[in-house]
């Protein structure tokens, strides 16, 4: 899960206050970049991973030896093109990729589980953005993120309106929705239900609560994913037998689909970390600060904004991206919105959805040009 | 680009603020940004379009201009612009309302239903008839509620719309149009351009 080759590290030793009134310091942030910084470190953009997400945005992710997460978006000549710029990604805090979280060990030298601050999305752009300063970076060109990357997005440029030129959410929402909330609270309740859970002390014995993670993966996965995107991949074809088996086995290969997924998923993920992320975004409720006036929250950014969602994404839907275009626009800012059609949910955003990419490239590229 | 376009970017001084509603492939919006310095933003509902805006560098919003105007604060832009689709609305006077709201000053343009060669084609052939700027047949157009240069001037002076031109354009001849010569300006322009405010 966690091994400590290939993960590059910085250590934030200012400290940090968390919203839940918790401080930390000396803590680590695992990071990946590609491409490279111009001289005018003009060039930069900041990528945000979501809820699953690590740092190893594209190329062979050297800890689970798979694509990175976002491969069809980045990379050489791609729509976020790394021969022209140089794009970081940090796990965030909370995660389980290297950066600061529950499996990480106290002061004391005692694995945190539970004990770990509950973070927030604030958090972990507060942490992330001290990777600037490691890279001399006055500002970004950049920064975008789709599911809880958005979020993250949209906290980042409300904290910090001149960081960057450009901001790009995609497929995300300014609060979280009680759908989103119910979806969350059914994977924790899954993974806290696994007698392996043991109140999250788990790793000291070195026992998992797979199950419990697998669970909350596989319900989770479908809401990624749209009805006809899977009715059109699976229906209800039979998982490598001719007949239904009177049993409980995986009949269909939605099933046995559905299984692979929690299956593999549990070899790479932290059920901690699962639990701590999805409590984060369930916090997230921007307009909060400014009594519930989103607009407030972008008042100060000079940024020009691109906002995408997809036509059957429901668990982030386009009503709730363009809830975020008609705030930015009550106050005048330069914000372009696309509802990208698509039939593959969610998930839309980490396919191979061309409209999308073009969309992302074109609007990248138009916007670098007149830097 | 079209003539149209031309004497809609001749209405419009530089480094003001517009919006095009119905922005299309972002033509006008490209030219008034390179040539006028104008911060311009788009709001169009073809997905097909709002890309070719993008590809462009454009700043543009997908959306139905009946029901997406009402997110721009009131008198937002120096300009809104609306180019031959006011006729395409279920409610064109709701839509004229709210560019007339979201705008300090609006220039819509309509396609003229007075047109000799319309009024002719009516006339002798019996059927719909079919212009360069009414392209549709009677079961395919988008138009719902044609109108001629002599309604939409009636309509704005009753709704106490003020004109501050009103220009009448037949390929590359153009004039401007008043009290006194507007029937003869229904009957040879095929397209009404008008800057209005309220």
């Amino acid at each position: 899960m966690n091994t400590e080759k290939n993960i590059k590290t910085l250590i934030v030793e200012k400290p940090l206050k968390l919203d839940c009134g918790k401080t930390i310091k000396d803590f680590p942030i695992a990071y990946e970049t590609y491409g490279s910084l111009n001289s005018k470190k003009d060039n930069a953009i900041l990528v945000f991973h979501a809820l699953t997400g690590d740092q190893f945005v594209t190329g062979i992710n050297p800890v689970t030896n798979k694509e990175g997460w976002w491969s069809y978006a980045v990379g050489p000549d791609k729509a976020i093109d790394t021969n022209k710029y140089f794009v970081i990604c940090s796990n965030v805090i909370g995660g389980c990729m290297g950066s600061y979280g529950p499996s990480h060990k106290d002061p004391d030298q005692k694995i945190f589980g539970i004990n770990f601050p509950v973070i927030t999305i604030n958090d972990m752009v507060n942490a992330q953005y001290n990777l600037l300063d490691h890279f001399g970076i006055d500002k970004l060109f950049s920064i975008t993120g789709g599911s809880m990357g958005g979020m993250q997005v949209l906290q980042f440029i409300s904290n910090f309106p001149d960081k960057s030129k450009t901001v790009i959410p995609i497929a995300t929402t300014s609060s979280h929705s009680a759908q989103n909330i119910a979806f969350n609270e059914l994977g924790r309740q899954a993974i806290t239900a696994d007698s392996n859970w043991k109140d999250g002390n788990y790793t000291s014995n070195d026992t998992n609560p797979g199950k419990g993670l697998a669970v909350a993966r596989m319900a989770a996965h479908i809401t990624y994913l749209s009805k006809k995107g899977l009715q059109e991949k699976f229906g209800r074809k039979l998982q490598e037998r001719e007949d239904l088996k009177f049993g409980f086995d995986a009949d269909f290969q939605i099933e046995s689909y559905l299984r692979y997924q929690g299956s593999v998923f549990v070899d790479r993920f932290d059920a901690n970390s699962y639990l701590y992320i999805t409590r984060a975004m369930d916090y997230f409720d921007l307009a909060k600060k400014f009594n519930g006036n989103l607009s407030e929250a972008f008042i100060n950014t000079n940024a020009k904004f691109f906002i995408i969602s997809f036509t059957s994404d429901w668990l982030y839907p386009t009503q709730e991206n363009k809830d975020i275009v008609i705030a930015l626009n009550s106050i005048g800012a330069d914000v372009g919105f696309v509802e990208i059609e698509s039939d593959k949910g969610h998930d839309s955003f980490l396919l191979d959805v061309p409209d999308f990419l073009s969309a992302l490239k074109n609007f990248l590229d138009k916007s670098y040009e007149e830097n | 680009m079209k003539n149209e376009f031309q004497v809609i970017a001749d209405l419009i001084e530089k480094d003001k603020k517009v919006l095009d509603v119905g922005c299309a492939d972002g033509t006008l919006m490209k030219f008034l940004k390179d040539n006028k310095n104008i911060n311009i933003r788009g709001l169009e509902i073809s997905k097909e379009k709002v890309q070719e805006c993008i590809a462009k560098g454009l700043t543009v919003i997908e959306g139905n201009a009946e029901k997406d105007l009402k997110q721009f604060p009131d008198k937002s832009f120096d300009y809104v612009v609306l180019s031959q689709t006011l006729q395409a609305f279920l409610n064109p006077e709701l839509v004229l309302n709210e560019l007339l709201r979201v705008g300090k000053k609006a220039i819509v343009t309509i396609p003229n239903f007075g047109y000799w060669k319309v009024r002719f084609h009516l006339l002798f052939k019996g059927t719909m008839p079919i212009t360069k700027t009414l392209p549709d047949e009677w079961y395919n157009t988008p138009n719902l509620h044609m109108c001629t240069i002599k309604d939409f001037f009636h309509f704005v002076k009753s709704k106490d719309i003020k004109i501050f031109k009103s220009l009448a354009l037949n390929n590359l001849d153009k004039s401007t149009i008043n009290q006194s010569n507007l029937g003869v300006k229904n009957l040879f322009a095929d397209l009404g351009i008008f800057l209005i405010e309220k």
